[in-house]
């Protein structure tokens, strides 16, 4: 028998039957009475000064109720207190193709993009930048006015010697890697339903409530109040179903605020949906980086030194951009013992959408680049691929040198099961022609430690109530997004009451009910929801055990709670005197019934009774209520200072209570004549500390794998002078059922000593192994070593016919859909109606266009 | 443009709607009829997320002008579950954590159940075939594979159980 009732069990989500019926509300699906509905003008230029924004035409248009533009909400924000340079529509400037400029509210949706096309507005076109190392070199038209050179931000770490260690090395592995851009694509698009209330006592607009796809109430309700110059007390945020986010929702998108902004002005609710070409748009996902990574080892593979460059095309705005380029560099620790590192980061900003917080935040790209380059040396060394990374294991409990804290470390054991069960050593280079195997191992914190505002508040904070019913209501402001945050949740809490699951009800994610909790993102959630739920239930459950203690005649110390029941410790329920048979009735007939019950005759019962061997859960509960009231408690969690990292500039960001481990095999096959990679099979091993529901860990390593595996192969960001050209889920290509490998699971508990029962994150860590795994296997399918992902079949050929010597076929010379001289009208586009934009005359875009004679 | 009125039936009842000529079905269902399981997810017919059954064959409500489905046996997410509690496949797909954010949910249901109703017993080949017009980004998909299975295992046994109960009843 375990030493658990609930959690270990696979569980189904407490959520489910909404989601498999319809019958949850996701936000679009929320309406109100006089709702109108908001469409937002985008820019058509990626950097252009505005000159003049004319909406008479739009007005008058019946049916149009409000159009605002920047100067109706003109204080600035953004995610990060150091990157406060968004406007929620452009005041000066705009600064991406898709960069917002109007919005207008109307009676439907018709009518409001109607009016869109009737705003006038006059530009001044300014020359714009793409590339990153081009944005570099910048001296004029900057982005930003304060960011000189468009840098955004740039980090310059030393730790040990790292020049003293390459001199030393027997074998120094260099090279360049880029990882393009690729997004989340979440199913559901960003919506958001803005309502304000008029106050009885000023009889003028007072509260508002937004309803959100987010995964960041409180950062929500903290930025609206920043734009809209209200207490933050005065708004409520509520979050619905969301249908995904995988960080594309972790920070404020500007529909949130728009929403917020039009509704104050047309003085009625209004709800705003991107389209799907909106979203792509909105982008915050994962920035093409160009990594310049060396790596110096010993002869028996130990590695003595990294030194990594990283750029990162972060787009417009800052977004979380400053964090993301820390994590880029912090996180080349804490996976293996590397004594010394020398790690130069630079965020810089284009004329494209911002980049945000992507699945694997910051870590993913360059863990590709250097499982990447680990196998090379591997290979030069003579060395197995998976030895060569035993060789290189940490030894906690450590601090690294760059100041992570390492307490549990499950990654041995995670490279010993894929390794057996993909029979590594039998298969490994016997797969045939074409075919191979690849090794990779990555990792990912379980929440920062700190927190992006800096306050000594803790990171959630958790109420429980439970009334006479027996009923158990967890007040979480975590968000569920489909990870399972909720039903984690009532895990935790029915585990510590020893209470059923039926009887845990979540409410979570509205501002107004629940205590602050910073979000669902950097897999915290398990972690630091999780400590503080089971801290609460802890609370609650003393003040239970002491009433229970006194009807059972022991210490409350030795009043065991579980499945429903309440009873001594040692006592287990077959030995105790009291028959059995209540106890089973009681539990069949509903809490709510069985309350009722109780109260009608528990004094009677008690005067028959005398001392009790066991309680129900429900009369160990209302034992408690009749001394105390109704029950509450109160548990919070903030990561202990040990953990909260080094002292260095930027030493904030990586560390982590505790990181999460992977290693992965892939399999994968080759078409040598169309260059197209097939990936077979993945075995994923992660260690999550503990598996508190394992359906849902599976899940997240399976979806983590998946999505990792769609930037191996496919996805992929295409941009032609700052427009991006496939922004539709065909053309971004997000793998379908049919491209889609087997995923074995496998779940490595090497329960954290501060984690909630041992637990640890699950939902990114596997992600960034994926990539690299698939490209070691195609290294050991055919011999060539591709060093920019996608690994797209034209890639793939291409290295193909580079080992052979042969002059390089451009498959899409001529026909190159990407390529086009006016851009084609996709989707709802609607900034594109009719002709495309105009380029300044010193746009390298539109040179090149002369250059080749004329514009089409 | 005047609206007109339009009959659509919808999970076996009746439903009179004044509609632009032009609406397409999903947001009939979902403005008009307040049935918003069937959801958006694209612009382009490329998500599968807001797949209903027309006369029992899957389509994308989202490319379909409502006014076209009159006269039609339409059924959405929302007819799926049977006498209030959850039909084999969404039990199984609850429990194998087949949906996690759930928003392409209610499309692959239907799609399943079109897949289910034409071919009973398919093989794990036809199943992947037949998912591959729905996109989902939480799962990778594997979950759903085993939810199936499962659902047509519990469809099996609930029908043998039926049989051999009235069987005994004779």
């Amino acid at each position: 028998m375990s030493d658990f009732s609930i959690i270990g069990k696979r569980t189904a989500m407490v959520d489910a039957a909404g989601k498999t019926t319809g019958a949850g509300k996701y936000t679009d699906d929320l309406t109100l009475p006089g709702m109108l509905i908001g469409k937002i003008l985008h820019s058509p230029f990626p950097h252009a000064r505005i000159k003049r924004i004319d909406s008479s035409r739009a007005r008058a248009l019946e049916g149009v109720v409000a159009i605002v533009t920047g100067k109706d909400a003109p204080n600035p924000y953004g995610i990060l207190p150091v990157g406060h340079d968004e406007h929620a529509l452009a005041l000066d400037k705009v600064r991406y193709v898709g960069d917002n400029v109007a919005c207008v509210a109307a009676i439907s949706e018709a009518i409001a993009e109607n009016a869109l096309e009737l705003i006038d507005v006059e530009y001044e076109v300014l020359p714009a930048y793409f590339d990153p190392e081009e944005s570099m070199k910048a001296e004029t038209d900057l982005i930003h006015e304060n960011k000189l050179h468009n840098i955004e931000k740039d980090y310059h770490h030393v730790f040990g010697d790292p020049e003293k260690a390459f001199g030393e090395a027997d074998y120094v592995a260099e090279g360049r890697f880029i990882a393009n851009e690729v997004t989340h694509a979440a199913m559901e698009p960003h919506s958001t339903l803005a309502a304000f209330e008029i106050d009885s006592h000023t009889g003028k607009p007072g509260r508002l409530t937004v309803w959100s796809s987010t995964q960041v109430p409180y950062y929500l309700q903290h930025k609206l109040s920043l734009v809209l110059d209200m207490p933050m007390a005065q708004i409520r945020v509520i979050k619905p179903l969301v249908g995904g986010g995988f960080g594309g929702k972790s920070e404020v998108i500007p529909l949130e605020i728009i929403a917020a902004i039009a509704a104050r002005a047309a003085k009625a609710p209004v709800k705003i949906t991107y389209t799907r070409e909106e979203v792509f748009w909105a982008h915050r996902g994962r920035p093409r980086s160009i990594i310049d990574l060396k790596t110096a080892v010993k002869k028996d593979g130990a590695i003595t030194a990294v030194k990594a460059r990283v750029v990162q095309d972060g787009g417009a705005y800052c977004s979380y951009g400053v964090v993301t380029i820390l994590y880029s560099g912090a996180l080349l620790g804490a996976l293996y013992d590397i004594p010394n590192i020398q790690y130069d980061g630079y965020r810089v900003l284009t004329n494209k959408p911002a980049c945000g917080a992507m699945r694997g935040h910051g870590t993913v790209n360059v863990r590709f680049a250097f499982e990447s380059q680990l196998d090379e040396i591997a290979a030069r060394l003579n060395l197995d691929p998976a030895e060569i990374r035993r060789r290189n294991l940490l030894k906690p409990p450590c601090v690294t040198i760059n100041g992570l804290r390492v307490q549990s470390y499950g990654l041995p054991e995670c490279i010993q099961q894929v390794v057996e069960r993909s029979r590594w050593k039998q298969r490994k280079g016997q797969l045939g022609k074409a075919s191979g195997l690849g090794i990779a191992c990555s990792h990912y914190v379980s929440g920062a430690a700190n927190s992006i505002i800096r306050s000594d508040m803790p990171h959630s904070t958790v109420n429980i109530k439970i009334d006479r019913d027996g009923g158990v209501v967890v007040y979480t402001g975590a968000s569920e997004i489909g990870q399972g945050s909720d039903t984690m949740t009532a895990q935790i809490a029915a585990e510590t009451l020893g209470c059923s699951l039926g009887r845990v009800k979540v409410v979570a994610a509205d501002t107004d009910l629940t205590p602050i909790d910073i979000g669902s993102y950097s897999s915290r959630v398990t972690f630091m929801a999780g400590n503080a739920t089971l801290r609460a239930a802890e609370q609650v459950k003393k003040q239970i055990a002491s009433a229970a203690a006194r009807k059972m005649n022991c210490a409350p110390e030795d009043v065991v709670f579980r499945e429903d029941k309440v009873f001594r410790k040692g006592d287990t329920q077959g030995q105790s005197p009291t028959p059995l048979e209540p106890t089973q009735a009681a539990v069949s007939v509903s809490g709510r019934v069985e309350g009722q019950i109780l109260r009608g005759s528990l004094q009677q019962k008690r005067k028959e009774e005398g001392q009790k061997y066991f309680l129900t859960f429900e009369e160990a509960v209302v034992a408690a209520i009749d001394f105390h009231g109704a029950l509450t408690g109160t548990g919070s969690y903030a990561p202990p200072p040990e953990a909260r990292g080094g002292k260095h500039k930027g030493a904030g960001v990586g560390p982590s209570p505790a990181y999460s481990y992977s290693a992965q095999v892939a399999e994968v096959s080759v078409d040598e004549d169309t260059g197209e990679v097939t990936v077979h099979k993945v075995w994923a091993a992660h260690d999550c500390g503990r598996a508190l529901n394992p359906v849902s860990v599976e899940g997240q390593i399976i979806g983590s794998v998946w999505m990792g595996m769609g930037q191996a192969l496919e996805e992929e960001m295409v941009w032609k002078d700052g427009m991006l050209m496939n922004p539709g889920l065909l053309e971004y290509r997000s793998p379908s059922s049919t491209e889609s490998p087997e995923v074995e699971p496998i779940i490595v508990e090497s329960v954290d000593p501060e984690g909630p029962f041992g637990a640890k994150e699950c939902s990114e860590g596997s992600l960034a192994a994926t990539i690299p795994a698939i490209a070691n296997a195609i290294y050991d399918a055919v011999g060539i070593r591709l060093h920019e992902s996608p690994f797209t079949p034209e890639r793939v050929l291409a290295a193909l016919r580079a080992r052979k010597g042969a002059k390089p076929i451009n498959l899409t010379e001529g026909v190159d859909p990407t390529a086009p001289r006016r851009f084609r009208e996709h989707g709802g586009a609607l900034w594109f109606r009719g002709k495309g934009p105009e380029r300044h005359p010193l746009d390298p875009a539109r040179r090149e266009a002369a250059d080749a004679g004329g514009d089409d | 443009m005047k609206k007109e009125l339009v009959e659509l039936r919808v999970n076996d009842r009746s439903h009179e709607v004044a509609i632009e000529p032009s609406k397409l079905l999903l947001d009939a269902l979902r403005q008009d009829l307040q049935l918003t399981g069937s959801k958006r997810g694209c612009d382009d017919s490329s998500c599968g997320a807001c797949t209903v059954l027309v006369d029992g064959i899957p389509m994308l409500s989202c490319t379909l002008v409502a006014a076209s489905c009159e006269g039609q046996e339409i059924t959405t997410v929302e007819g799926v579950s049977e006498h209030g509690s959850l039909a084999a496949i969404q039990k199984a797909y609850g429990d194998w954590g087949a949906a996690q954010c759930g928003y392409c949910t209610p499309g692959f249901m239907m799609t399943v159940k079109a897949l289910l109703a034409a071919n009973p017993d398919p093989t794990a080949e036809e199943i992947r075939g037949a998912l591959s017009g729905n996109l989902c980004r939480c799962t990778g998909y594997s979950q759903m594979y085993e939810a199936i299975k499962d659902a047509i295992e519990a469809e099996r046994k609930a029908s043998t159980e039926y049989q051999v109960a009235s069987t005994e009843k004779r």
